[in-house]
């Protein structure tokens, strides 16, 4: 008989860490999954908003206005983006979810006035169709990069790093590579590929500086020009995309998700995007450029109290990668047999890089993709974005601000050390803010 | 008639905007740049049958992204000559700095000196000719089209290679990961002999390796 009280588990080697290190004894190969982050780090869950009392006053809910637009790119673009709501959806590649998902996305992002994003691959005719505000995604990869298709985009985003792997390249497995997959990327159909860390034709930022007068120049000064940065050295790195003339710079945090990657560059690599957007605002600030080079910010946001959050902190926007896909049925709880036909349940699903996504997102099977109806995919994410900016006015109105963008510092408090230090915020209840 | 344009005198975005707009229809069909003094993002975006003599050394990316042009640099180039080229030529006289047709999906890029590195960097389908030496890692990642390398080529040359083809007439310093040298067939010294050919270069396809 076993006496379940004397059972004493390692917390240095739990039962998740002794089957991986007998996974990795067998296969003799990292892991590879898609996500983000799972462990547990600070977040803008430890932060509360200050709602407005005696010393400032409410704004009525329902009946005194809350403005949630933002302009991007006013500073040089003649055709600067004009978002309706301060939510984005962020860069995935077709390849790395399938065409029913990216139109469902595009759909329901058009209905209420924001941008998708493309990614690894270029840009789908369906997503152009699909969205009326398209980023496109310059990467280090080019694969399918055509000067007809940034002209087509509404801004360019020059990726250099993301969240889940900052200082990587990009991953998609032979699984998901299709005719169309690989005549779109000029590879060949079913092998793995690994695409470069780096841009082929600049390195540093003085580089970049040339890259972006080049880009501006191909497209006429037309189009804002973001770039994104993975969560690491950000206030540096923000500071160098402003001084090469980034209009919007986009600020990935640890929690980021992606189609496919080390696990240990999604656990191991990267800081938390509590931290990056006060490096990022600090940065800004100290350019004089806060609130005019648009600051946007990804990373684990999943709610409008996340995005209050953030734009308190002094974000302009926020952009959501792996909360949309959920929107869509990530994770839902349907096909429990595919799940399980992957060693996974639905809520622990991070199987994206088998290609085999049991809700018909995250793969190029057309009778895996048949379960996305995109009509009724794109409901679920226009009602959910709807209920995000809701509850983010319902919390900027609560603390007295006309505008979301009138959040400030003075709204927050913390509620860990860790997020007081981190995000610059008083510990609730003091004015103490930890290394200040 | 070859229009002429003094950049000593003319913004960069006037001279783009003026190439980039004729679109088939403008019967200017032949522009001559002087002055460029090194200038970045010249002659880039181009998108019509013109020709486009720049008299001069130029900066970064000239003739990026290129459709359909030919562009000529009477000089040496900077880095990301001809960058993402799609279709079109362009041909540079002297030198020409790193990462030369890089991700080129398309065309023809001639460079008449010496390429450093990472020329044809994750090139997708162009054809790149050099006519004399290229640094290291040439063709890197290179997925498809043909690099002819007239002189030597640097230390691992082809690293990371997927189904672009290289062709060198000098000595190889190292051929990086994944890059193999194979037979060369009757096809191949024909495929060479077209390449210089286009490229307008003199040699004898016997000389060369796979
Ligand atoms: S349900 Fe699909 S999209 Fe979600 S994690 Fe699993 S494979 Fe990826």
């Amino acid at each position: 008989m076993v006496d379940e009280r004397k059972l004493s588990a390692s917390a240095t080697f739990p039962p998740e860490v002794i089957a991986e290190i007998q996974r990795a004894a067998d296969e003799g190969i990292y892991d590879i999954r898609g996500g983000g982050a799972k462990r547990r780090v600070p977040s803008f869950d430890d932060l509360v908003l200050l709602g407005a009392s005696v010393s400032r006053y409410p704004l009525e809910g329902y009946r005194e206005r809350c403005d949630t637009d933002v302009l991007i790119g006013a500073r040089n673009a003649a055709k600067p983006v004009h978002l309706k709501i301060p939510v984005t959806i962020a860069g995935m590649s077709f390849g790395a979810i399938g065409a029913n998902a990216k139109q469902a996305l595009g759909m329901a992002a058009s209905a209420l006035g924001t941008s998708t994003t493309t990614g690894d691959g270029g840009m789908t005719d369906e997503e152009r169709e699909a969205s009326s505000l398209l980023v496109y995604q310059y990467l280090p990869s080019r694969y399918g990069m055509d000067p007809d298709q940034i002209r087509r985009a509404d801004a360019i985003e020059i990726v250099i790093g993301q969240g889940a792997k900052p200082g990587g390249g990009g991953m998609l497995l032979g699984q998901k590579v299709t005719e169309r997959v690989a005549g779109m990327r000029t590879l060949p159909e079913g092998i793995d590929q690994r695409s470069a860390c780096r841009h082929p034709d600049w390195t540093g930022p003085d580089d970049l500086e040339i890259k972006i007068l080049e880009l501006r120049e191909i497209t006429g000064w037309e189009k804002p020009i973001y770039v994104k940065v993975g969560a690491t050295r950000t206030r540096y790195d923000v500071a160098l995309a402003v001084k090469a003339g980034a209009d919007a710079v986009v600020v990935d945090g640890m929690q980021g998700g992606t189609a496919a990657t080390q696990s240990v560059f999604i656990e191991d690599v990267g800081i938390p995007t509590l931290p990056a957007v006060r490096l990022a605002v600090e940065a800004l600030i100290e350019l004089d450029v806060h609130r005019e080079v648009r600051l946007i910010v990804s990373g684990g946001i999943r709610t409008g109290a996340d995005v209050a959050k953030a734009l308190a902190m002094g974000a302009d926007a926020v952009s959501i990668g792996m909360a949309s896909l959920m929107a869509l049925n990530c994770n839902a709880p349907l096909y429990p047999e595919d799940y399980a036909a992957l060693g996974t349940r639905a809520g622990f699903c991070h199987h994206c890089q088998t290609g085999r996504c049991p809700v018909g997102i995250a793969t190029q099977d057309p009778a895996l993709e048949a379960r996305l109806e995109p009509e009724a995919a794109a409901r679920r994410v226009r009602n959910y974005l709807t209920a995000m900016v809701l509850e983010c006015q319902t919390l900027a109105r609560a603390c007295g601000k006309s505008h979301v963008l009138n959040l400030e510092p003075e709204d927050l408090a913390a509620l860990t050390l860790e997020a007081a230090a981190m995000a610059g915020v008083p510990l609730a209840g003091t004015d103490w803010i930890p290394g200040r | 008639m070859a229009v002429t344009v003094d950049l000593a005198a003319t913004p960069l975005r006037d001279l783009n905007r003026r190439l980039q707009a004729i679109a088939g229809t403008s019967n200017e069909t032949e522009f001559h740049i002087v002055n460029p003094r090194g200038a970045h993002a010249l002659a880039v975006g181009l998108d019509a049958e013109v020709d486009v003599l720049i008299e001069g050394h130029v900066g970064y990316y000239c003739a990026g992204m290129n459709k359909q042009a030919a562009v000529r640099v009477a000089g040496n180039v900077g880095t990301g000559f001809a960058e993402n080229i799609m279709s079109g030529t362009a041909r540079c006289t002297g030198n020409a700095s790193q990462s030369a047709g890089a991700t080129g999906h398309g065309g023809l890029v001639v460079i008449e000196g010496d390429a450093s590195a990472r020329c044809g960097i994750s090139m997708k389908g162009v054809d790149i000719v050099v006519g004399g030496s290229v640094g290291h890692m040439a063709a890197f990642m290179g997925q498809a089209g043909r690099l002819l390398v007239r002189g030597d080529a640097g230390p691992y040359l082809g690293d990371s290679l997927y189904e672009a083809v290289i062709y060198v007439a000098g000595e190889v310093a190292s051929l990086g990961a994944d890059c193999v040298e194979k037979e060369m067939t009757e096809a191949h010294r024909a495929a060479v002999a077209a390449l210089l050919d286009a490229a307008g270069l003199e040699d004898d396809p016997a000389r060369y390796r796979r």
